[in-house]
């Protein structure tokens, strides 16, 4: 059995309006059907952009909103009824890492208070000198100094909150961590600190992670399993390293191949997949396939039927009703130049295709000496139009 | 000569009692016509202050600026306010991280356009009105005419930054400044606008000063790459030898930070030990010095210059630069 299963879980939120707002004219479906596990001492990454539902998803799980269908059943339980009381006492189990450190974290509380203020609530430790010790305990494991006990929230660095904001689920002793967007707000040299720490502490303590960002190459990084969320539901998921080498979703590999990669050379090999208009609304959901307004590959029945997601081999889950046939290459996408001399690779998704030819090593010097230009680009730029870069 | 020169520009904040803030300290790069140049570096470091100097836009009361900056031979820093706001729009204009507070709320996206369309290229009436709808549909915003009509707050994001950009190129400006432009957008929606702003560059020859924390945005877009840090850049190359060859420890550790989508998984990340707090004053020295692995004491005997350690065109401020590929985080 998974430590945390969710099944067809939807979350709607009514849309009010009249004097009173009490009148419903429609629902946002902010989550709209998403069955998915989560493996004890695993990390599964929720990934998709903003909007698609993955807050709101996380809170469904901690019951921090109501579920409108479906259940979350977390380790024999179904989170989604258990009665509010018993809720309570339940809440330790799952605790939830936020993505803005300082939001989260009371201004007005030192670090011990704030720490031992759930330990208090939920009868962790005999005394408060208990507490201390164990609070001592985590602050060490998550790299802060225990003399951080007795300073206030804003004394600490951005790296340093979201580690206070770590520790303050730790000392609950939680299931499972739900971490939304944990490392977002944190400059990059900072987010590898963040997220080392998260797999350091995943590795000595045991911990089960439900990740939720928009940044992939995170994502990708930190988890075992990826589901790709768009409009309510889930359109692909697969562990973390199949789901990379071959997408197969359309908006999974439109994704991919958005994602800068700080490397000139893979950025100008790339195919790019370039998505078109902006994501609908979740409050006016397009019909059948939820992608289909967006999608290169849209046929005339993704507008009438909505694909299911379902396994197209070795745990890869799609919901697309062409699966076969993109993958295939037997059905082309809107814009898609005809197949070259240069025989269509069977997984066409991959980011870096070796479509362009690689362009020639140049020395240091050239490059100096050009400044730049449009390397790797052909015809990209007049020549003319650019003069040195240098003095 | 290139078009924008900016020569040891600094910035101070201070004035009324406060400790000064030096947010830029001695910056210098250029930038050619239809070239496109990146500042890159974590928040903090002066991105945004270096910007708003250029511009004009930051107040005369408690910010000192020194050094020079030059548009095509105009000096920036010393041009009154009325030059300033003329020079703004018509031969440089800027496109900020969010668009939304960049718009006016209350006037339709048109109007905000038109005014522009009439204060700097004297059009009136249906003409202009029929230019701003040009304007939308060169920047792919789609139905023009009715977008026109509506308020910033009925756009999404992406289209909010597009009508930003087609403000910003409504008079042909001949440098933009684009401070974070996709920040605050979704992956696929940033995608649209780095190639509408690529192909802003190939078509009109415009020069781009691409301000960002993102390296691989850099990596995709920018020539030549200038990375900061405290005030400083630390490290200017073109992009393709800049990201071959980190040469100073700065910009190599920030390579290393990143997770890469096309990294193996399970390789780990290298993180830069501290946080941008941890700095010491470039007068005393390196000021990234505490956060360095290759401190050495020399790194405290003054602030480094820039040199060329590695190879013309490339300079690092470093005492002790990278200089063996091997250390190249793979
Ligand atoms: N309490 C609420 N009432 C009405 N609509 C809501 C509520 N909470 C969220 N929504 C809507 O539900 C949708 C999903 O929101 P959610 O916050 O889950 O997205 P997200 O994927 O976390 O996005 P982001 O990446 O921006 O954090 C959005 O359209 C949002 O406006
Ligand atoms: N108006 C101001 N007064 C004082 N300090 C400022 C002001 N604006 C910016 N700074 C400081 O200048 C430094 C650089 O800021 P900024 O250029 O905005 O950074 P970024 O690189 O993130 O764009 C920061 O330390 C910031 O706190
Ligand atoms: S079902 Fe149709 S619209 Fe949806 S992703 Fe597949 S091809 Fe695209
Ligand atoms: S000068 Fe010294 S401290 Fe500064 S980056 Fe170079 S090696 Fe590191
Ligand atoms: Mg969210
Ligand atoms: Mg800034």
């Amino acid at each position: 059995m998974s430590l945390l299963e969710l099944d067809g879980v939807k979350v709607h939120f009514p849309v009010r309006k009249g004097l009173l707002f009490n009148r419903t004219v429609g629902h946002v479906y902010a989550v709209d059907g998403i069955s998915l596990k989560v493996e004890a001492g695993q990390t599964y990454g929720l990934v998709g952009e903003s909007g698609c539902g993955k807050t709101t998803l996380g809170r469904a799980v901690l019951r921090l909103v109501d579920v409108t269908d479906g259940s979350v059943v977390l380790d024999g339980t179904d989170v989604a009824k258990l009665p509010e009381k018993e809720l309570r006492t339940f809440r330790r189990r799952l605790q939830m890492v936020f993505q803005d450190p300082l939001g989260s974290l009371n201004p007005r509380q030192n670090i011990e208070s704030i720490l031992s203020e759930g330990m208090a609530a939920h009868g962790i430790g005999a005394d408060q000198d208990e507490r201390r010790e164990r609070i001592r305990d985590i602050l060490a494991k998550v790299g802060l100094p225990s003399n951080a006990l007795s300073r206030y929230p804003h004394e600490f660095s951005g790296g340093q909150r979201q580690r206070i904001g770590i520790a303050r689920a730790l000392v609950l002793e939680p299931d499972l961590i739900i971490c939304d967007e944990p490392v977002s707000a944190l400059d990059v040299s900072i987010q590898a600190q963040v997220i080392n720490l998260l797999e350091e502490l995943q590795e000595s303590m045991g911990l089960t992670y439900l990740v939720i960002a928009h940044d992939l190459a995170v994502v990708r990084h930190i988890s075992d399993v990826i589901g790709v969320m768009y409009l309510g539901s889930l359109v692909e998921e697969a562990p973390s390293d199949a789901l990379y080498e071959e997408p197969l979703h359309p908006y999974t590999r439109a994704l991919m191949s958005a994602v800068p990669v700080p490397d000139p050379e893979v950025e100008d090999r790339r195919e790019r997949i370039l998505l078109h208009g902006d994501l609908p609304s979740p409050a006016n959901p397009p019909s059948g396939c939820r992608f289909h307004t967006r999608c290169p590959w849209a046929q005339p029945k993704c507008a009438e039927e909505r694909p299911e997601l379902t396994d197209a081999g070795g745990g890869h889950k799609v919901a697309c009703h062409f699966t076969g046939e993109i993958k295939a290459g037997t059905l082309r996408r809107a814009g898609e130049p005809e197949p070259s001399a240069a025989p269509e690779p069977s997984a066409p998704a991959k980011t870096v295709p070796p479509q362009a030819p690689a362009p020639e090593a140049e020395t240091p010097e050239a490059e100096a000496s050009e400044g730049s230009s449009g390397e790797g680009k052909p015809g990209a730029k007049a020549p003319g139009a650019k003069a040195s870069g240098e003095k | 000569m290139s078009l924008l020169t900016v020569d040891e520009l600094t910035v101070t904040f201070g004035g009324r009692g406060r400790k000064d803030v030096r947010a830029v300290n001695g910056v210098s790069f250029s930038v050619d016509q239809g070239q496109i140049v990146g500042l890159v570096g974590e928040s903090g470091c002066g991105k945004s202050v270096t910007s708003l100097a250029l511009m004009g836009l930051l107040p005369s009361k408690g910010v000192t600026l020194g050094g020079r900056a030059e548009l095509d031979g105009t000096d920036l820093l010393s041009l009154r306010p009325s030059k300033m706001r003329d020079l703004r729009g018509r031969e440089m204009a800027m496109i900020f991280q969010d668009p939304l507070s960049s718009l006016n709320p209350v006037i339709p996206i048109g109007v905000q356009v038109t005014e522009i369309l009439q204060r700097h290229r004297g059009m009136k009436g249906e003409a202009a009105r029929k230019e701003a709808a040009h304007l939308l549909d060169r920047v792919g915003i789609p139905d023009p005419d009715r977008r026109l009509k509506e308020f910033p707050h009925q756009l999404s994001g992406g289209m909010r930054q597009r009508a930003l950009i087609a403000m910003a190129v409504a008079c042909a400006p001949r440098l933009l400044i684009a401070d974070e432009p996709t920040t605050a957008l979704d992956v696929t929606i940033q995608a649209q606008i780095l190639d509408l702003l690529k192909e802003l560059v190939d078509q009109e020859g415009t020069a781009l000063l691409m301000i960002t924390h993102d390296l691989g945005v850099v990596a995709g877009l920018c020539d030549q790459v200038n990375v900061l840090y405290a005030g400083k850049v630390v490290e200017s190359a073109g992009r393709r030898e800049l990201f071959a060859h980190p040469t100073h420890p700065y910009t190599h550790g920030l390579l290393g930070s990143i997770p890469r989508l096309d990294a193996p998984r399970g390789e780990p990340l290298h993180p830069i030990r501290g946080s941008i707090n941890d700095q010491i004053a470039w007068a005393d020295g390196c000021a990234f010095a505490p956060r360095c692995d290759r401190y050495e004491m020399e790194c405290l005997t003054g602030t480094p210059e820039l040199t060329e350690p590695r190879a013309a065109g490339h300079r690092a401020r470093c005492a002790n630069p990278v200089l063996a590929t091997t250390e190249v985080p793979a």
